[in-house]
């Protein structure tokens, strides 16, 4: 077996084994650190599939996170308050059933990426980064400015939303259903990288006036890596928002975008498990080096600095070796 | 005589000042290999992409099997069977060979939206790819990453990419640039039976492999064709000795 | 509404299209001579804001304040230079993306470290504050009219810098061909440094006027920076005049939207209500505007090909 392949295994189990030890001991507070962990990732592998094999730096990934959560939290809210969203012309009520609403963050987060990446596509190289970014920050002022949904303040969802079958109250039970979800989305961009699709992408990254002499189009290939780029971060979202009982604007944030980027980077970019591995150290650093000092993340920052300036493989870049593998 | 299947009718290109192509009219008929040539800076490689839908011409049209191409973009025009090959080697540098021409094969299928059927087990594809690397000689080299190959390789995979998409024509920018001798008699010899597939417009620096390969040729000197016949019309002609062929001696 | 009313308004997005384009002016020229894309630019803004409410704190002079501000940018901007940002000139734009959203993030925890998290106050100086009467009877801050003034004087400032002097040429130089400038036996890593100190300084002054409008804290350069890249998306990356434009159009965009759109909705709707679409929608309202220019000339108004 490769040295990657191991390491995904190794890092698979760990993070099984991790709240499943905290459960065992009774540390939910761990359980919901490796709960974040896991929802983060999803986040990550979303950005990663636009970005590692799309090679599109989309400084705007933050969009589709907070549009999964406001999925989350209006569909909540209403039922919430036993008030349907719209009466005319047809009756939506809110709901508190996951299914629906990871449904319909799947669906709005891929609408917005549709949409935004068919005007930033347009473009390229550092224009796409500055109008991914000027995107989110619409998003979050539009959020802030509109009071229907909290505004400013967010929204507070006082009961978890539910799950057939499961308690998704209980801390391991909640853990047990975002590892699966992440588990099937590593499945499925594991099967988009291998597909004619994924071949198509990367070989658009490497050189795209290569993919269009053999008669393919660039842009519609990173149109489709985009929204479902954003779909996979719009679950997240949900994910996240349900995780926390909570949305606010701040989902929508430039920091957010930039934090999500961080967790491609620190576990490396273009490699299926980075954005898992990168996104437990991020939490493990914000836990350790939180501890340590309140202003840790300048600590975040010089070591964000190193991986950029000579570690550039990220994480399984230095465990597992610099080529990236072909299968 | 049949039509041409590629008809370049009277295309102007200039930049600023530049006129890079002044009136240029040239025609590639089937089952042969027309050659382009000319000095640095003649406005070759302007030509080539104008051609190839790179770039397009202030004035002129462009045909391709009766149909005016001259406002359709690259793809459009790779999709009408013009295979291109390019002067600076353009491959999916991280790929490995096969997954290059791979690559080409899909395009040629016409489509990438398949999602979740793993590519490199699509038989039909493989196939495709796996005859074109054996026609130019790559198939011991399949599953070696492109970055790892030679100058010379990289010209022959460029080659095999084309090869996959079956091309109508086939539009070659320099394709013996850097091989040595052997590997060029190897790739003369090939394109010599390749143009009874489809029809070859060869742009090369090569004179020797351009006289013995071309049945046309054309010669392109300050953004014109001041000259176009067999190799033996051309070596006549006073204009392209002066103009260009002295030149070449000379140096 | 009165007109007098709107004239306001269309000054006060002047103003604040004025110190976007000193903003966007750094960035646009670091990246058309360097080719960087610099997140750390909102940063340099933040600390000549600091560095300007220190100074009037110690010294209670505005003068001093600005000339402070200037001076921290610049500096800051050329040892960041030294230290980090060249090695980046050659890597790929997520290299960059990186490395200077890492320095905002020491930035502005360092800077927290030093001031703390509560915001600090620049006061207008005396002699700057209260209104003016402007020709037609229109009262109007001094001191925002002097913003106006001092940025229009940087951008006639900067234009001649770049049309007439020998820097200015070398940067040009710079911008069509790199290797050019080093054949004309230009030091290009001097000129590099200089380039991003003088884009720096620019953005640290901006800092330090709008400290004086609105509170200096951590943070509060990230906004700027995200709406000086709708600037130059919107003007065309490298173009000085773009950003001026372009600046001028966000400034004016963002100021009467939020003006005239809440207003508008209100000839037809109830009045809260049009308050908060209004208001919704003149948060988008740049963003509208720059997709609108995507949608007609993707490489910006002044943007080559």
């Amino acid at each position: 077996m490769r040295r990657e392949t191991l390491l995904n295994a190794a890092v698979l189990l760990g993070l099984l084994a991790v709240p499943l030890w905290a459960w065992a001991s009774d540390e939910p507070f761990i359980i919901t650190l490796a709960t974040k962990v896991v929802i983060l990732a999803i986040a990550g592998i979303g950005l990663n599939l636009a970005l590692g094999l799309g090679g599109l730096v989309s400084l705007g990934h933050a969009i589709f996170f907070g549009v999964g959560g406001y999925a989350m939290g209006i569909l909540a809210s209403h039922a919430q308050s036993y008030t349907p969203l719209m009466e005319w012309p047809l009756l939506i009520e809110g709901t508190k059933s996951m299914p629906v609403i990871w449904l319909l963050a799947v669906i709005g987060g891929a609408c917005a990426a549709l949409v935004i990446g068919a005007l930033s596509l347009r473009t390229t190289g550092v224009y796409f980064i500055m109008i991914t970014l000027a995107f989110g920050q619409m998003f979050y002022y539009f959020a802030i400015s509109w009071p229907a949904y909290g505004g400013e303040d967010g929204l507070a969802i006082y009961v978890r939303n539910g799950f057939p079958g499961l308690n998704t109250l209980d801390p391991i039970q909640y853990f047990a259903l975002c590892f699966g979800v992440m588990c099937v989305v590593l499945l499925f961009v594991a099967r988009l990288a291998g597909s004619a699709f994924g071949l198509a992408l990367s070989g658009a990254r490497q050189n795209s006036e290569r993919v269009q002499a053999v008669g393919l189009v660039p842009y519609r290939l990173y149109l489709v890596a985009f929204t479902l780029s954003g779909a996979i971060t719009g679950l997240s979202g949900a994910l996240y928002a349900d995780l926390n009982r909570f949305v606010s604007p701040t989902m929508f944030s430039w920091q957010t975008s930039g934090e999500i980027i961080i967790f491609v980077i620190l576990g490396g970019v273009g490699r299926l498990f980075g954005p898992v591995i990168g996104a437990a150290l991020f939490i493990v650093l914000e836990h350790l080096l939180g501890g340590l000092s309140e202003f840790w993340h300048i600590y975040l920052g010089a070591l964000l600095l190193i991986v950029v300036l000579f570690a550039r493989g990220g994480l399984i870049g230095l465990l597992a070796g610099k080529e990236v593998a072909h299968d | 005589m049949t039509d041409p299947i590629l008809d370049v009718r009277g295309i102007s290109k200039s930049f600023g000042a530049l006129k890079a192509s002044n009136d240029v009219s040239l025609d590639l008929r089937d089952g042969e290999i027309h050659a382009l040539i000319g000095p640095n800076g003649a406005g070759k490689s302007t030509l080539i992409q104008q051609i190839a839908g790179g770039l397009r011409p202030d004035t002129g049209t462009i045909w391709f099997d009766g149909v005016n191409i001259t406002a359709e973009s690259t793809v459009a025009r790779a999709r009408r069977g013009l295979g291109r090959t390019f002067q600076i080697s353009s491959l999916a540098m991280e790929f490995t060979v096969l997954q290059n021409v791979m690559l080409g094969a899909l395009g040629r299928r016409g489509g990438a939206f398949r999602f979740l059927s793993p590519v490199m087990k699509d038989r039909a594809l493989l196939e495709t790819a796996h005859a074109a690397l054996a026609q130019v000689g790559l198939e011991d080299f399949a599953s070696a990453t492109t970055a790892e190959l030679s100058h010379g390789q990289r010209r022959q995979l460029e080659v095999a990419v084309a090869l996959t998409l079956s091309p109508r024509v086939f539009l070659m920018d320099e394709p013996m640039a850097g091989l040595g001798t052997e590997g060029s008699h190897r790739l003369m010899d090939f394109l010599g039976t390749l143009r009874h597939r489809a029809p070859i417009l060869l742009v090369e620096h090569d004179m020797d492999a351009v006289f013995y390969l071309a049945d046309r040729i054309s010669v392109l000197v300050y953004g014109q064709i001041i000259a176009t016949g067999t190799a033996d019309e051309i070596r006549a002609n006073r204009e392209v000795r002066t103009a260009y062929l002295g030149e070449e001696e000379d140096a | 509404m009165s007109i007098i009313l709107l004239i306001e308004q269309v000054l006060n997005g002047l103003q604040f299209g004025v110190m976007l384009f000193l903003m966007a002016a750094g960035l646009t020229l670091i990246f058309g001579v360097m080719g960087l894309i610099n997140l750390a630019h909102g940063s340099l803004y933040m600390v000549g804001a600091f560095a300007a409410a220190g100074t009037a704190a110690a010294t209670g002079s505005f003068v001093l304040a600005l000339a402070a501000s200037l001076v921290a940018a610049a500096t800051a901007g050329a040892i960041v230079e030294l230290t980090v940002i060249r090695r980046l000139y050659d890597r790929d734009h997520l290299d960059q993306v990186l490395a200077t959203f890492a320095l905002i993030l020491i930035f502005s925890e360092g800077t927290r470290w030093i001031f703390g998290s509560f915001p600090l106050f620049l006061d207008i100086p005396e002699y700057l504050s209260g209104p003016v009467t402007l020709p037609g009877g229109i009262e109007y801050p001094l001191y925002r009219l002097t913003i106006i003034l001092i940025g229009l004087a940087i951008a006639a400032g900067l234009f001649a810098l770049i049309a007439k002097t020998r820097i200015g040429i070398q940067i040009r130089a710079g911008e069509s061909d790199r290797e050019m400038i080093g054949a004309l036996g230009v030091n290009i890593a001097r000129l590099y440094t200089l380039i991003f100190a003088l884009g720096a300084a620019l953005a640290g002054f901006a800092g330090a006027l709008i400290g004086a409008i609105q509170s200096v804290q951590v943070g509060m350069g990230e906004p700027v920076l995200i709406l000086a890249f709708v600037v130059i998306v919107i003007g065309g990356i490298g173009s000085i005049k773009g950003a001026l434009v372009g600046a001028i159009l966000v400034g004016l965009t963002d100021t009467l939207g939020g003006f005239l759109l809440p207003r508008l909705f209100a000839t037809f709707m109830d009045a809260s209500a049009a308050m908060s679409v209004g208001s919704a929608l003149a948060a988008m309202s740049i963003y509208i505007l720059m997709a609108g220019v995507l949608l007609v000339r993707p490489t910006g108004l002044f943007g080559g090909q």
